[in-house]
């Protein structure tokens, strides 16, 4: 099945309004909303056999208003090798995403730890509880306003570089 | 996840960690025990996390190999060629074949000492501790190549976006014969001394089993899951570095318990002896590195004397090469399982976004599942044949 094939099927099943951004790198990026994901991944596992969840991650995009951040899925359909990266954009004032743990299992750690770094809310979660910080961590530090180094610090200078 | 069911109704609570001398890293486990068995389990995680992500969108991308380093530690070299390999796709880099087979060598004898550490160490938990004295020498032997190809042990920092930093030398090629000589003889000896010992069969069958549905659920990858019946390798699915080129087969279990682990480890150290012995063979002959003076560090003298490669040079520690935006998703077969490095580039001198896809981490969050109604030293042996590695575990 190539991604032609893959992408009217995904079509087909969220209406129409899933995007294909840019085909990177021989992988199918499909862009989706939040409400479609549960089903859109329930006929993919079931129907198409990608039962592999190879992945659960976010990024942060501070200037993109209204889609601050965006949740990345990496699916794999073990039988075909075939590869699909599904994203899902949420707004800073909206950040809940329905769990994909009623699918995979395995998505339960990887929920936490999207969540744990960017806060991201999985709901219908069974356990969303920090996982890598310590719990009573008051910020969700991978989100991009959080500067690694203390900006304040007057001893290490980089303008030259333009940085 | 938790069992109700009781021998007397005393039910203790134990923590198992975060430092214990049977389990090899920090790890914590609060146990409801009752007696020996054990009732529910609750992992904690991230004693060691060291924020690489976040590390990784200020450092420039030939920086971040030494990021890499500290994932899994017992196999540091595929873990940085696969970073270098996910910045050539990114980039668009073509390597020589030469370097591929010179990637797919050192990868291979990555995986021997990764899986080593992990057989001899269940050796250990089942008491056998001779098997470990003697692999660890072998081990050794590995450390010492690499030594010979980047001068460090540990944490390598091995090769260089593009190819290696330089080629393999005649040093390297005579420890490496001797190496592959030697090793088959002592790694059969340690073989004979487990693998059909009936102490060992029967302290390990059925210890910590998982099928192979449950270890698709959970997204096993690497010996893991195919010690659970699943034939899933990246080296064979989705070949780099020219993996396509060699014959070698992949080792399957069928009950996913600590025996099938060690089994499938066992057999996966004599393929990739195989696929070394092939790489040697037919090396390609060619240059070690990529042409791209943009990535690849020019050799000190001509900084001094040529302007380009006093540019380059400057450029490359500077971290201003530019850089193509993109997204990419890159993954090679570590020792544990599909490392994987999603990449988000928006041309910047630092990736915008890196998350590692850390196979430990995502397999040991089945533990729990995989240890209750077992008795304690079952639970040791389950984790240490699972190869749940702190620094991969919590990046």
């Amino acid at each position: 099945m190539n991604n032609e094939i893959l992408m009217a099927f995904i079509n087909e099943n969220t209406n129409n309004s899933a995007v294909c951004s840019a085909d990177q790198y021989d992988m199918l990026n499909v862009n989706i909303k939040a409400d479609q994901l549960i089903d859109l991944v329930d006929v993919l596992k079931n129907k198409q056999g990608f039962i592999y969840l190879t992945d659960i991650c976010a990024a942060h995009y501070p200037e993109k208003v209204g889609a601050e951040f965006e949740v990345i899925y990496h699916l794999h359909n073990l039988i075909e090798n075939q590869r699909v990266r599904l994203k899902v954009a949420l707004a800073e004032s909206d950040i809940n995403i329905p769990t994909l743990t009623v699918h995979f299992v395995g998505a339960n750690w990887m929920e936490r730890e999207t969540f744990d770094f960017y806060g991201v809310n999985f709901v219908g979660h069974p356990d969303l509880r920090r996982i890598l910080n310590m719990d009573d961590m008051d910020y969700h530090p991978l989100r991009k306003q959080y500067a690694l180094e203390d900006e304040t610090r007057t001893d290490k200078n980089d303008t030259f570089f333009g940085r | 996840m938790i069992s109700t069911e009781t021998i007397d109704g005393d039910i203790a609570t134990q923590n198992l960690g975060p430092t214990h001398p049977a389990t090899q890293g920090v790890f914590q486990n609060i146990l409801k025990v009752d007696g020996e068995r054990i009732l529910s389990a609750e992992p904690t995680i991230g004693y060691i996390h060291r924020a690489f992500e976040k590390l990784a969108e200020r450092r420039p991308y030939n920086q971040i190999a030494t990021i890499t380093d500290r994932l899994n530690y017992c196999s540091s070299p595929i873990n940085n060629i696969g970073w270098h390999m996910t910045v050539e796709k990114l980039a668009g880099i073509e390597v020589p074949k030469r370097v591929d087979y010179m990637r797919v060598i050192v990868m291979e004898l990555a995986r021997i000492a990764d899986h080593l550490v992990c057989n001899s160490v269940i050796g250990v938990d089942t008491g056998a501790l001779t098997g470990f004295t003697y692999m660890f020498q072998e081990r050794e032997k590995i450390y010492e190549l690499y030594e010979e190809i980047c001068g460090a042990r540990l944490t390598t920092n091995l090769g260089r976006i593009g190819g290696f930093e330089r080629d393999f030398n005649d040093i390297f090629h005579a420890k490496l014969n001797a190496f592959l000589k030697e090793f088959p003889v002592n790694f059969d000896e340690f073989d004979r001394l487990l693998t059909r010992n009936r102490i060992f069969m029967d302290r390990v069958i059925g210890a910590g089993p998982i099928t192979a549905e449950r270890a698709v659920e959970y997204s096993f990858s690497g010996p893991n899951l195919r010690a659970a019946g699943l034939d899933y390798d990246v080296r064979v699915m989705n070949p780099y570095s020219s993996y396509q080129d060699f014959d070698f087969s992949i080792p399957v279990g069928k009950d996913g318990d600590t025996y099938d682990r060690f089994v499938v480890r066992q057999e996966e150290i004599r393929q990739s002896l195989s696929i070394i012995c092939q790489a040697l063979d037919k090396m390609p002959s060619g240059d070690f590195h990529a042409n791209v003076p943009e990535f690849y560090l020019p050799p000190k003298e001509e900084v001094y004397r040529s302007m380009e490669s006093l540019i380059y040079h400057f450029k490359i520690v500077m971290g201003e090469t530019t850089i193509p935006a993109g997204e990419v998703y890159y993954s090679v077969e570590g020792a544990n399982g599909e490392l994987g490095y999603y990449l988000v580039s928006d041309g910047g001198r630092t990736p915008y976004r890196l998350h590692f896809r850390r196979p430990c981490f995502i397999y040991y969050q089945a533990y729990p599942e995989m240890i209750v109604d077992s008795v304690l030293s079952d639970a040791i042996l389950t984790m240490s044949s699972m190869n749940v590695i702190a620094g991969e575990l919590d990046a």
